[in-house]
């Protein structure tokens, strides 16, 4: 017996045995609790998935091989103009970035090569949180109010706060002796007009495929509701068409995809999911076997989904199991949640902001766990800080924000984030 | 011997550029050696800001993208 390496397996097997002996079935809020969880992976798969998240995906990965990178980059380069800088730092995190394993390093070199310590803040505040998933989601599932908010709150405090940070630290040097940026090739771009075009026709597939059904029967909003899926072919097709005339895919390939998806689409007009199906895996069946960008783009899409789906649906089993479905109860009583975070006092809006700012959000994780701490009595304030404290800073990207830019830095940074969130939880809170 | 640094904080695209190069390196039947450089600040210096990317004897070749190994073989050839 070698009890070096055999301590592992002893004490896995034993603590899997222990789980089990002292496992809680056949107590009614553990039970339930599991099976709350199952609901509520059963619903984000049935109502999520093929409207939302796999477009969203599409887009996230076009972004990454289409929208020039580098241009952004420029804008917060060393010679950049300070309030371009801010501005630019503030909504890049949208094309830029997805997690917050690539917004660790361009921050930290936005602090050292780039335009200092204020734009690189004003990144690493907003960027998490205004990422396109991340926007998508929210609006998706916690209501487009809160999506909106928390883009806006995200993009006007990163200013505030990188600002903020500028001014505390003025007296220091900046940076900016370390390497030149090394930046990635320059890519052949496109007309602006032409990515313009290519992105609206795949944000409106997005939005009129996932087109509520408005309170009135009638009127313009009941209009768009009831030719959404005409709306969505036509965006669709549209998108076809360009794949044709400026990506060099061929058009008999396209045609019969159209085709394809055409006939699914009017063989179940009652469950337009299975066209819907259809289409994005003909999409997929042109990327993916098209040599050069559209591979490039469909690995890009492909590489979110591999990366955000297993966390995503493991995160909803777990939001389930503690918090339980909007209306229902989890492992944690509502009751507690709603003592400690609802309404909308200044305490539960701090708190929350806390919460938020330790807790770590695996990508998106954030939503369902949002949603079911709202299910249980959070109030939207409280909501807002927690989506604007939360995914920006959590203990382990601390630890590395602070080998950046030091202590004295770092606690100054994540202060302001907390009174921030709180700060403007409250507000919103009180608004709406 | 060449040197074949992976730039990156340990995310899934740096752990499929590494393997990725390993595969293109033992293709080219070069001799050579991998270090991953993970510490934030160490990337940092090789300008690079965009992870991950790839060094080859301290010469960044690849910035913020994952070459398929065909592409890396041709980069470190030479």
């Amino acid at each position: 017996m070698n009890w070096k390496d055999e301590w592992k397996w002893l004490t896995g097997l034993a603590g899997a045995f222990l789980v089990l002996f002292y496992l809680p079935v056949g107590i009614p809020r553990f039970n339930n609790a599991v099976l709350e969880g199952l609901y509520l992976a059963k619903s984000y798969a049935q109502e999520h998935v093929i409207l939302c998240l796999l477009p969203a995906f599409f887009i996230a990965g076009a972004i990454g091989v289409f929208l020039s990178q580098n241009t952004v980059m420029k804008y917060l380069g060393a010679d950049a103009k300070k309030v371009l800088a801010y501005g630019v730092a503030s909504v890049s995190g949208t094309i830029l970035a997805v997690c917050s394993c690539t917004i660790l390093p361009l921050f930290a070199g936005i602090y050292r090569m780039g335009a200092g310590l204020g734009p690189a803040v004003a990144f690493l505040y907003s960027g998490p949180a205004i990422n396109v998933l991340a926007i998508i989601l929210t609006a998706r599932i916690l209501g487009i109010e809160l999506g909106i908010a928390r883009a806006v709150g995200a993009i006007v405090f990163s200013v505030v706060i990188g600002l903020i940070m500028h001014f505390v630290y003025r007296h220091e040097r900046q940076g900016q002796d370390g390497p030149q940026m090394m930046l990635g090739g320059d890519d052949g771009m496109r007309p602006l007009w032409q990515n313009i075009l290519y992105f609206a026709a795949m944000i409106a597939v997005l939005v009129f495929a996932n087109w509520g059904r408005p309170q009135a029967e009638t009127g313009f909003w009941h209009l768009v509701y009831a030719s959404k899926w005409i709306i969505t072919a036509a965006s669709a097709a549209g998108l076809g068409v360009m794949l044709v005339a400026w990506f060099a895919v061929p058009v008999l390939k396209v045609v019969a995809v159209a085709a394809i998806t055409t006939v699914f689409s009017l063989a179940f007009p009652h469950t337009p999911m299975v066209g819907f199906m259809v289409g994005v895996i003909g999409l997929s069946f042109l990327t993916s076997t098209q040599e050069g960008e559209m591979q490039e783009w469909f690995s890009g899409s492909w590489g979110f989904a591999k990366q955000i789906m297993p966390i995503l649906f493991a995160g909803v089993l777990v939001a389930g199991f503690l918090l339980g479905r909007p209306g229902h109860e989890g492992v944690i009583p509502s009751v507690w949640v709603s003592s400690l975070v609802g309404g909308n006092s200044l305490f539960a809006n701090f708190i929350a902001s806390v919460a938020g700012a330790f807790m770590y959000f695996a990508t998106l994780t954030e939503v369902p766990i949002l949603q079911g701490l709202m299910g249980s009595g959070m109030g939207k304030g409280p909501a807002l800080a927690l989506l604007l404290a939360g995914p920006a800073v959590s203990l382990p990207n601390m630890l590395v924000i602070r080998s950046v830019i030091g202590t004295g830095k770092t606690v100054v940074y994540v202060t302001l984030v907390i009174v921030m969130a709180t700060i403007s939880g409250f507000l919103y809170g009180t608004v709406f | 011997m060449k040197k074949l640094q992976i730039l990156g904080t340990g995310c899934a695209k740096c752990i499929k550029l590494a393997a990725n190069t390993e595969e293109a390196a033992k293709k080219a039947g070069i001799e050579y050696e991998i270090e991953k450089v993970t510490d934030i600040n160490q990337i940092m210096k090789y300008g690079v800001m965009m992870t991950p990317a790839l060094a080859v004897d301290g010469k960044v070749k690849v910035v913020g993208k994952v070459l398929p190994p065909a592409e890396i073989e041709a980069l470190i050839k030479d």
